[in-house]
């Protein structure tokens, strides 16, 4: 965990290379929208008292809304969720499923240029 | 293979196959990528010594699941810790507070049961979190609110279990409990007050059912495993107001907390106030800096009075009929008039329900029963989380300002920066007492938080010897805080010790919870 | 002298005597004249062999003497049962469950400990009634309401145990306990909440403490000597108030409790409000009875005398407490809230600003507004006492409806004519459900007592059978009563019983109270 920190921290702000993958059906999208909106809209949403965008944002990320990003990658993504960043806690398997990560993966790289 | 204390690494494989098979093999954890998940986000002991790691984590989905695991860690003396959500941070977070045990994972029973919007109650399992509550009320339209603690991603099981607080008139989250089902640690499952009765109609509208009412021993504990609550819900009110109170003058708290206090106990205030110190929020100018490193009272009176900021200010919060509630808010007003020099400022109100749009422009939407992650927005700006440390005081002005006397000493003997005046957060929550909660930012510093805990420490002392308690803590520090309930030779801990004991001769359920342990591993009192 | 059961008399009388050496001589009462005090005055069993008899009473003054005596007992085997003012009529007064118990007297121990007006509570030890309570508050001219339940003779500490109820705006009894003092069984004094806390400055502030909420395990049961208790007092109110509420039909009652559910949960509605029918009133003077029996007056038919006669079906007093211009605003709008039902109609009532000099002219209750008084003997003076039934039904009109009916089978089947169904409809006394009241009448006739035992004992059985509990009993059915919380298996009372070996091994505490039998005196169950 000690490593996987110090990584994440290095991490922020950097992009990782994107790999080559197929596009993800639609309906892994959706179930990603969803699940997305379950667990990451409360601090990554829009609108005002969202912690999360409102850290990226004052990190200089743009844009700070995770759903208008075109640079994440699933790995980087499955990174923050499962080792957590900042005051982002760690979440478990039984939060959010590795087939549940993998749609919201989907989700958040929609709209990449592969 | 990490294992349990005292577990031998054959038989904890064999426990670990044997809850596999219960579980299904994908909701049991072993792996170290997986257990990290399970650590405390927001550890005080972050790369220290002594930071618990569990061994592993099992998953039920069901009641049958839980007798079985259990009947498998009282076989081979496996400890678990019970988490629902998970997301105590600040006070453990889903890490168990013994290095070693397994955590018992609930999050995967997560059904809404009932929600009545005629008697306003919804009957729900430890995985429900408010985000889930909410959505579950809002789809179907139900006239009734939650009453979210400042994060809302825990659960209504595990924050009442901890006797948490909202901001609501439904605040006290263990008085809002009505009836239960556990899981003790031999397997059984009891129903508690009417859900004793077969078929009883009145599980979640009367709580004490017969004989003794035995809720309150699962709270903060470990005898059981909740794995259902009934919880009281607030019929959605017609309208909320709130308004301020502001007082000039340093001696001015001890009259505007009695008129609080009546107020309180009559009911005529329902929900979550704050006790603010204007003076010492104010930016700072050079006079202004010159005055509060002087502590002269005087100069600080003046500067106020020049500059318009009270000494003292309280926001009170009102819900119900508008009408009523202005009536209210001009009664507390005639009140507070008896202090020479008060002002009042008419804060937000709003009518219910709020539109989408409405609830989109509320940057702080807990009051009105939504729950958000909008606290993290304060407190997450420069650590990594953080660590509260809540005493309960009297609801007195001479205990507000004895507790802020001593606090900044503390401060200031340990070298901390600011002091504590500069931030002294007094709530009502419970009852009909003040409780302070500071939040101490957790860092990704050995030393800092070492510092942190020797302050925390001391806190917990300075505090005893005045009389005053924690109403909760992080699970680094339930032995200390236990210990100093300590009336009569530790009587109250021997009782819990006792029926520990004879609940769970085993010791496997949550050992050291509280400061509770299972006779195996309890250490002699000072 | 009688001695108790499986005690030599050689033991016995060894006991005595060292009881005498703790208490003093004139405190130990063995004559047949004094135990006969102790007996039950309204006994269900009067002159009939089943009578509970103690074999003698001691009244300590103070927790060392308790202690003594309980280690005494211990000794000797003796089992004692605890009384605080012995008050409790109607459900045992003085006498025990099981005959040839010891009472253990605490009338003695009557010290009002403090009362304060600023934060609103008292500390009292047992011994204390509801008058000496008043009395005290009175000549100190403190700004506090106490809430006493009907006959104000009985103790705050034994009615807070026993989880009763009265008429103002606490009227949750148990829900206003902030802190106990408990001589354990095996003699070790515990304070709880706060009180863990040496020198603790919240003790009656805050109710929860750290670690487990215990406080309710000493709540109707037998596992330890409440000797000191904190109580949760009103703020002296500025204004009083009630209106009463009517409507027409008998289906608008569904509507009716709704709204009054919506009120209550709002806490807009403060106080124990009683549901009324004025036309089964009507009934009832028409030589018919309150519930349904067949061939009685039917429902159509009442309706239709109450539009000639313009008598409203259901109706009900609703009570307000607060600041002049809010109780009228909140009546205000529950009459709003009343006019979604077609025809309601409403009568304004009684309104009061505090302090009041009440006139004997004034027809008030007066332990509404906080005054202890045994008016309630005024409407059972006709009988030698009374023993109530007390089930817990929801908060609903249909629920209403199918007691009414239930009821009715039982009286119905079991031949008891109107004039002896002693059922009163539904109260709010505790938050969100309705209990209903039946005073049997008591009398020097062991054929119409027999008969009324037989009665209650099949209103058990009807009510466990559609999901309704008591909330509390007459000690002659606590096992009836124990026996139909038999969830999974009567897990709940395995689960008291456990807790009860634990702390009591001896079996020393009132065994019996509440179905809880020591290990040596359990029967095994069907």
């Amino acid at each position: 965990m000690k490593n996987a920190r110090a990584f994440l921290l290095l991490l922020c702000g950097v992009t990782l290379a994107a790999p080559a993958f197929a596009a993800p059906d639609e309906s892994q999208i959706d179930r990603g929208h969803r699940v997305y909106d379950k667990w990451c809209f409360p601090c990554h949403g829009t609108g005002v008292g969202k912690p999360g965008t409102e850290s990226l944002a004052a990190r200089g990320q743009k844009p700070a809304v995770l759903e208008e990003r075109t640079d994440l990658t699933a790995p980087l993504i499955k990174i923050f969720v499962r080792h957590g960043v900042l005051f982002m806690p760690t979440f478990r398997k039984t939060e959010i499923s590795d087939a549940d990560l993998d749609a919201i993966a989907a989700y958040l790289t929609r709209n990449n240029k592969h | 293979m990490r294992t349990p204390p005292g577990v031998s690494a054959s038989d904890f494989a064999a426990a670990i196959e044997q809850f596999e098979k219960v579980v299904g093999k994908e909701w049991v954890f072993t792996s170290d990528e997986d257990i990290d998940t399970y650590r405390d986000a927001y550890s005080p002991l972050w790369h220290d010594e002594g930071e618990p790691i569990p061994s592993g984590a099992v998953a039920p989905d069901g009641v049958e699941q839980i007798q079985a695991v259990l009947g498998i860690a009282n076989r081979y003396k496996i400890p678990l810790w019970t988490v629902s959500t998970g997301k105590n941070l600040g006070y453990g977070g889903s890490a168990p507070l013994l290095s070693g045990s397994v955590v018992l994972d609930l999050k995967r029973m997560n059904r809404v049961l009932e929600v009545n919007d005629k008697n306003h109650y919804a009957l729900v399992e430890p995985g429900v979190s408010y985000f889930d509550l909410y959505r579950y009320i809002r789809e179907r339209n139900l006239k009734v609110w939650i009453d979210p603690p400042d994060p809302g991603w825990g659960s209504p099981v595990g924050n009442s279990l901890e006797r948490g607080g909202g901001r609501t008139p439904m605040r006290d989250h263990f008085g809002a409990v009505c009836g239960m089902e556990v899981v003790l640690a031999n397997g059984e499952v009891v129903r508690t007050g009417m859900g004793a009765l077969p078929g009883s109609k009145t599980w979640q509208q009367y709580k004490y059912g017969f004989g003794p009412y035995v809720d309150g021993m699962f709270s903060q504990s470990n005898f059981g495993v909740v794995t259902k609550m009934g919880i009281w819900l607030l019929p959605e009110p017609e309208a909320y107001l709130s308004g301020t109170v502001m007082v000039p003058r340093h001696d001015d708290l001890s009259p505007m907390v009695e008129i609080f206090a009546n107020l309180v106990a009559s009911g005529t205030v329902q929900a979550t106030t704050q006790v603010a110190t204007p003076l010492a929020y104010a930016p700072a100018d050079p006079e202004l800096t010159a005055l509060r490193a002087s502590g002269s009272i005087k100069g600080l009176e003046e500067y106020g009075a020049r500059k318009n900021i009270a000494y003292w200010s309280i926001s009170l919060p009102f819900y119900g009929p508008s009408k009523v509630i202005a009536a209210q808010w001009e009664y507390a007003k005639g009140k507070f008039s008896a202090i020479q020099g008060v002002r009042f400022q008419d804060g937000e109100s709003h009518r219910f329900p709020l539109s989408a749009d409405e609830v989109a422009k509320i940057a702080d939407p807990v009051p009105f029963g939504i729950p958000s992650l909008q606290m993290f927005s304060v407190i997450g700006r420069n650590a990594v989380g953080h660590l509260g440390f809540a005493p309960i005081i009297p609801m007195t002005g001479e205990a507000v300002l004895e507790a802020q006397q001593v606090f900044e000493k503390v401060y200031k003997d340990l070298g901390s920066p600011g002091g504590a005046a500069a931030s002294f957060p007094l709530f009502w929550y419970f009852g009909r007492a003040f409780v302070i909660i500071y939040l101490f930012p957790i860092v990704h510093d050995v030393e800092k938080n070492r510092q942190t805990r020797a302050i925390y420490r001391r806190l917990i002392k300075e505090s005893a010897a005045r009389g005053w308690g924690e109403y909760r803590t992080h699970t680094t520090f339930m032995g200390d805080i236990a210990a100093t309930y300590s009336f009569n030779n530790h009587a109250l801990l021997h009782l819990h010790e006792t029926i520990k004991d004879a609940l769970d001769p085993n010791g496997i359920l949550s050992p050291g919870k509280n400061g509770i342990w299972p006779k195996g591993m309890r250490k002699t009192k000072a | 002298m009688r001695v108790p059961p499986g005690v030599s008399p050689g033991d016995f009388a060894a006991a005595i005597k060292q009881f005498e050496a703790a208490v003093g001589k004139e405190w130990v009462f063995t004559s047949d004249d004094d135990v006969e005090l102790y007996r039950d005055s309204y006994s269900p069993f009067w002159h009939e062999e089943e009578d509970r008899v103690p074999s003698a009473a001691v009244a300590p003054d103070g927790v060392e003497q308790a202690q003594a005596i309980v280690k005494i007992a211990n000794a000797y085997k003796i089992p004692l049962w605890t009384i605080s003012t012995g008050r409790n009529l109607a459900y045992g007064g003085s006498s025990p469950a099981l005959s040839g118990s010891v009472i253990l007297d605490l009338k003695r121990m009557n010290r009002i400990l403090e009362v304060s007006d600023k934060n609103h509570y008292a500390l009292v030890e047992p011994g204390v009634s509801y008058f000496d309570l008043y009395r005290y508050i009175q000549e100190h001219k403190l700004k506090v309401w106490i809430d006493p339940p009907d006959p104000g003779w009985g103790s705050p500490v034994g009615n807070s145990l026993e989880r009763g109820g009265g008429r103002g705006p606490l009227h949750d009894h148990f829900a206003t306990v902030c802190g106990m003092e408990v001589v354990l069984p095996n003699g070790e004094v515990m304070r709880t909440g706060m009180g863990a806390l040496p020198g603790s400055k919240t003790w009656q502030q805050y109710k929860y403490g750290f670690g487990p909420y215990v406080d309710g395990l000493f709540s109707q049961s037998n596992f330890g000597i409440v000797t000191k208790m904190g109580v949760w007092l009103l703020p002296e109110p500025e204004a009083y108030r009630d209106g009463t509420v009517m409507v027409a039909r008998h289906d608008d009652l569904v509507p009716f409790v709704e709204t009054l559910a919506y009120l209550y949960n709002s806490q807009i509605v403060q106080g124990t409000a009683a549901l009324d029918s004025p036309l089964l009133t009507y009934r009832v003077s028409k030589g018919g009875g309150v519930v349904d029996l067949p061939g009685d007056i039917s429902v159509a038919e009442l309706e239709r005398i109450g539009r000639e006669q313009n008598i409203p079906y259901w109706s009900s007093e609703l009570h307000f407490y607060g600041p002049a211009k809010v109780v009228d605003l909140q009546w205000e709008f529950t009459k709003e809230r009343f006019s979604a039902i077609p025809g309601v109609t409403f009568k304004e009532g009684r309104s009061y600003r505090f302090p009041v000099e009440l006139k004997d002219s004034d027809d008030v209750l007066r332990q509404a507004l906080g005054i202890p008084n045994l008016s309630v003997f005024g409407f059972l003076g006709k009988t030698l006492g009374h023993m109530d039934f007390s089930p817990i039904v929801p908060l609903s009109g249909e629920a209403v409806f199918e007691a009414l009916k239930v009821f009715g089978e039982v009286y119905h089947e079991m031949g008891v004519p109107p004039q002896n169904q002693f059922i009163s409809l539904p109260w709010a006394f505790f938050p969100r459900a309705f209990v209903f009241l039946f005073g049997f009448q008591i009398m020097h006739d062991v054929e119409a007592n027999k008969r009324n035992r037989e009665v209650f004992r099949r209103l058990i059985e009807a009510c466990a059978e559609h999901g309704w509990g008591e909330y509390r009993t007459h000690v002659a059915y606590m096992d009836d009563v124990a026996n139909v919380y038999s969830y999974n298996n009567h897990a709940m009372l395995r689960l008291h019983e456990t807790v009860k070996d634990a702390l009591d091994p001896n079996g020393i505490l009132s065994p019996g109270k509440s179905g809880i039998w020591p290990k040596r005196l359990r029967k095994a169950r069907a």
